[in-house]
């Protein structure tokens, strides 16, 4: 090899080397995936080994020096019986078990951990409970399901990891949810694989998997400002919707207090849940979720409010459950002094920041 | 290698003295013609054109992707020529390629008609492709369209300010021309079969046209109207897609799907009736199983039709509807799997020769099994959620698409050559160019799973570098395949004046459209045939050559 420069051999070894395969398996639900691919491979080196040795051997016995003169047949129902049977009842198996694995990807466990994730053109903004904000990159812990709670400010994005081998749309107008829970620390590609113009392939940033002392350590040196639910607080208070949601039996809105969750009967007729959808919908497009036994009043809030400070209020009444702080900051807002013997003056450290409404994150300016 | 061409003696053979080609001389005599051959010959010259340029533009994409680094084209312009290379690919070539070219010249001649139902519709189709054409070339000429060949939205209406409605109109108008194909098709063979003629002595190719002529006539006017809003919504805003008007941005592609997963249809069915023909005449046997090949079309046909919502299993449509849609995909693969195995069968105690067209249905058979089962991988719910929107999805559909509908397209090119033109193709060199392209298409292709598996997004103009070495063995086959497709192009031109002659049944095949003279003259026959055999009747063959009185014309 001497004569070949080194420069393009050390060239060559790093290419070939570095080149991959298979893509590393770094999360619970990777090996059931992988399972059900070689599986498949398995089905498709059958079908394509046995069409292979058929079509090649009858070219062989059946060539025209050998067989001069063809037989004709007409069919046969039976060997039509088996060969419709046998890949339905292959494809059948495929079915169920890539049922079961699509059940299993998309149903997240009840105590995941959950993370807010906003797609825009061309990047990846990722909100944290804590108040922990990343572009183009999500820090896990290992060995914790996590929620990834997604919503596209623009046009349709799509979340993929696939070293955890889960994907999910990210759709504008609309949240979409994901899991999964590492089990490898590394750091792993994440991709954005739905074509969103200009630069769809700079929306790309690291998964970085952690330990658990690792992730508590990075999530208390990476905290900038408030919690979301803080946020939420902030933005409930500046937007005036303790003004109606004070949680009072005589209130024009509904109660908000332990509403996340809980099944709510509709003006309509029908019963939701209240999720996070319900909720970021309601705020939108009240008059299409009103509540029954509520006067459809409440005025849409699209265009006042950005999907992160969405996300804020969203997180803020998840996680309210009490109407004690709401009664607080509607005080403090209309500035009426009623009511506010015997509260300290430190347990309302959220009525303050309601007016600092102007400057609040997360509103349309 | 044995060859069951008989070709007349050369020394003294001639073309025969009237036919179709020189029934009328000058540009208007074609441009304004009603004889489907000659509108045939029309499409096979224009999607050739636009196979050629969007093949240029793939051309460019693999080179681009030769490098990690977005190094040859902006971001945009990289863009701008997978979607062009898409529209191209599918609304311009594949759609057409089998059912306007061949179709068009082989059906009526087959059913023992002098034309079509409707011969100036069927010129009004051709007609209004080359529009659509035209408007598809002006938006890539004035500067390009970006929004892929799915036209999604809100990307396509409110984010982009491209040539969209320029293109979108072109396949717009491409659709209509698509529409009115299947329907002359529909009626024609309802109405136009010679005496004897049954539904089951129909060759499998009329049937499987047939069947996607029903697809083309239901479900294209359903991406017309998606077009439309897209343009509505576009232009005037009417907020039927946007969600902050209280659209739905799903409803765009459960729209765009029920057309396009039965566009796949459109375009394999065609191809899957010229294997049938291809392996029977080459295997000198009627084909196994007739009527399950026949009622295997027209299930896929039906079943086509409720499998769109495939497409969106990561889309956030609901558990148990995937779950629908995945078990119907699993359904519409059966009808395939039915195909294959009954051509495999064709050629037990066959007489089999191995001329071109046959070379390419191997290649067909082959690489569709290919493309059919990855698609089973694609079907089942839980894999969809990794192998989706990656390189997977690219080579499963080029597997099926390319490998399959490119395949089965040459060989029916190949084989019905020396009806359409009188002439032969040079065997050894086509020989030669069926191999080159399946070797080029493997090389292509197969990496490209691999790439999926790996997580690699499609319509990615850059890349990470640990993808790079199956993206090099990628480009280096697209160069093989390049010129897999370029022979062809060659030597078929060149055989249009120096090919053999080939006389009136070189494959010694049974179709009507071989016992009447090559090329064939403007009404076809001479008399109207009387069917009193079954398709694929060899026997009838053999006995017709032995009694056969040649009259000189």
């Amino acid at each position: 090899m001497s004569h070949i420069s080194p420069v393009i051999w050390q060239f060559l070894e790093k290419w070939l080397t570095t080149f991959a395969i298979f893509p590393p398996q770094a999360s619970a639900i990777a090996p059931y995936t992988d399972a059900l691919y070689f599986f498949l491979i398995l089905i498709t080196l059958a079908g394509g080994v046995i069409v292979t040795l058929l079509v090649v051997g009858f070219s062989i016995l059946y060539r025209k020096d050998k067989n001069p003169v063809a037989t004709q047949i007409e069919g046969s129902t039976l060997l039509e019986a088996t060969w419709t049977i046998i890949p339905l009842a292959l494809f059948m198996v495929c079915f169920v078990w890539g049922a079961l694995l699509y059940f299993r990807i998309y149903n997240p466990p009840t105590n995941a951990m959950n993370i807010y994730v906003v797609g825009k053109q061309w990047m990846w903004k990722v909100e944290h409970p804590g108040g922990q904000h990343e572009i183009n990159a999500l820090h896990v812990p290992i060995g914790k399901p996590v929620q990834l709670t997604m919503i596209s400010q623009d046009v349709f994005h799509s979340f993929s990891i696939p070293a955890f081998r889960v994907k999910r749309e990210v759709i504008p107008g609309r949240y979409s949810t994901v899991w999964f829970e590492a089990t490898k620390v590394g750091t792993y590609h994440l991709f954005c694989t739905q074509y969103c113009g200009t630069s769809h392939s700079a929306m790309i940033g690291d998964i970085v998997v952690m330990t658990q002392a690792d992730y508590k350590a990075w999530l208390a040196t990476s905290v900038s400002g408030a919690s979301l639910a803080q946020n939420g607080e902030r933005l409930f208070a500046s937007l005036s919707c303790n003004a109606c949601h004070s949680g009072d039996a005589a209130a024009r809105g509904p109660n908000l207090a332990n509403l996340y969750g809980s099944r709510i009967q509709l003006a309509n007729g029908s019963l939701t849940t209240a999720d996070d959808a319900f909720l970021r919908e309601s705020i939108l497009n009240p008059s299409m979720h009103a509540v029954a036994g509520y006067a459809p009043i409440m005025p849409t809030y699209q265009g006042q409010i950005s999907e992160e400070g969405l996300i804020g209020v969203v997180e803020y009444i998840k996680n309210l459950n009490s109407n004690y702080r709401v009664q607080q900051t509607l005080n403090t807002t209309e500035l009426a002094p009623t009511q506010q013997t015997g509260v300290e003056p430190g347990a309302t450290s959220g009525t303050r920041s309601g007016t600092a409404a102007p400057s609040v994150p997360g509103m349309v300016k | 290698m044995s060859t069951i061409v008989k070709l007349p003696p050369q020394e003294g053979a001639t073309l025969p003295r009237r036919s179709y080609l020189n029934d009328g001389y000058g540009l208007k005599s074609w441009l304004l013609t009603g004889d489907h051959k000659r509108i045939a010959i029309l499409y096979l010259i224009s999607i050739t054109f636009f196979f050629f340029i969007g093949g240029a533009m793939a051309g460019l994409i693999r080179l681009e992707l030769l490098t990690p680094q977005p190094d040859l084209v902006a971001s945009d312009t990289y863009n701008k020529l997978f979607t062009m290379h898409g529209v191209i690919m599918i609304f311009l070539f594949l759609v057409p390629s089998v059912p306007a070219v061949i179709g068009n010249f082989v059906i009526p001649i087959m059913l023992g008609a002098k034309d079509l139902a409707f011969p100036k519709v069927n010129l009004l189709s051709w007609y209004l492709y080359v529009a659509g054409g035209i408007f598809t070339l002006s938006a890539m000429v004035l500067g390009g369209v970006d929004t892929g060949w799915t036209f999604t939205t809100p990307l396509s209406t409110h984010y982009l300010n491209t040539h969209v409605i320029t293109a979108a109109l072109g396949i717009f108008v491409a659709g209509f021309s698509s529409i009115f194909t299947g329907l002359n098709f529909i009626v024609t063979i309802h109405r136009m079969r010679a005496p004897g003629m049954t539904w089951f002595r129909l060759p499998l190719f009329v049937w499987s046209n047939y069947a996607a002529s029903i697809l083309m006539v239901l479900g294209t006017p359903v991406l017309a109207i998606a077009i439309v809003l897209v343009a509505l919504e576009r232009t005037i805003g009417i907020g039927v897609f946007d969600p902050a008007r209280g659209g739905d941005p799903l409803l765009f592609q459960h729209l765009f799907w029920f057309y396009s997963h039965p566009a796949v249809y459109i375009m394999i069915l065609p191809g899957m009736g010229v294997i049938s023909e291809v392996i029977s005449t080459f295997s000198r046997k009627r084909v196994f199983g007739y009527t399950a090949v026949a009622f295997s079309s027209v299930a896929i046909a039906v079943f086509g039709f409720f499998v769109w919502a495939h497409h969106m299993f990561i889309m956030g449509v609901s558990n148990y509807s995937a779950l629908v849609f995945s078990l119907l995909t699993m359904l519409v693969a059966v009808p395939s799997a039915i195909k294959i195995f009954n051509w495999t069968a064709t050629l037990y105690k066959g007489s089999i020769t191995f001329e071109t067209p046959m070379l390419y249905a191997f290649g067909f058979i082959g690489l569709f099994t290919i493309g059919g089962l990855t698609g089973v991988f694609l079907g089942s719910l839980g894999m969809d959620i990794h192998l989706t929107e990656t390189y997977f999805i690219v080579a499963h559909f080029h597997f099926v698409m390319v490998g399959g509908m490119l395949m089965a397209y040459l060989a029916g090119v190949h084989f019905w050559w020396p009806k359409m033109t009188g002439r032969m193709y040079p065997e050894s060199l086509s020989k030669l160019a069926a191999v080159v392209t399946f070797i080029g298409f493997n090389l292509t292709f197969f990496p490209q799973f691999v790439l999926g598996y790996l997580g690699m997004p499609r319509r990615y103009h850059a890349y990470p570098p640990e993808f790079q070495v199956l993206n090099v063995l990628s480009t280096a086959g697209a160069t093989v395949l390049g010129v897999g497709y370029l022979l062809p192009m060659i030597y078929m031109t060149w055989s249009l004046k120096y090919g053999a002659i080939a006389g009136n049944n070189p494959w010694q095949a049974t179709g009507l459209e071989w016992q009447t003279q090559s090329p064939p003259i403007t009404s076809n026959f001479v008399e109207t045939p009387i069917m009193d055999h079954e398709a694929y009747d060899y026997d009838w063959l053999a006995n017709k050559t032995t009694h056969e009185v040649t009259t000189v014309g």
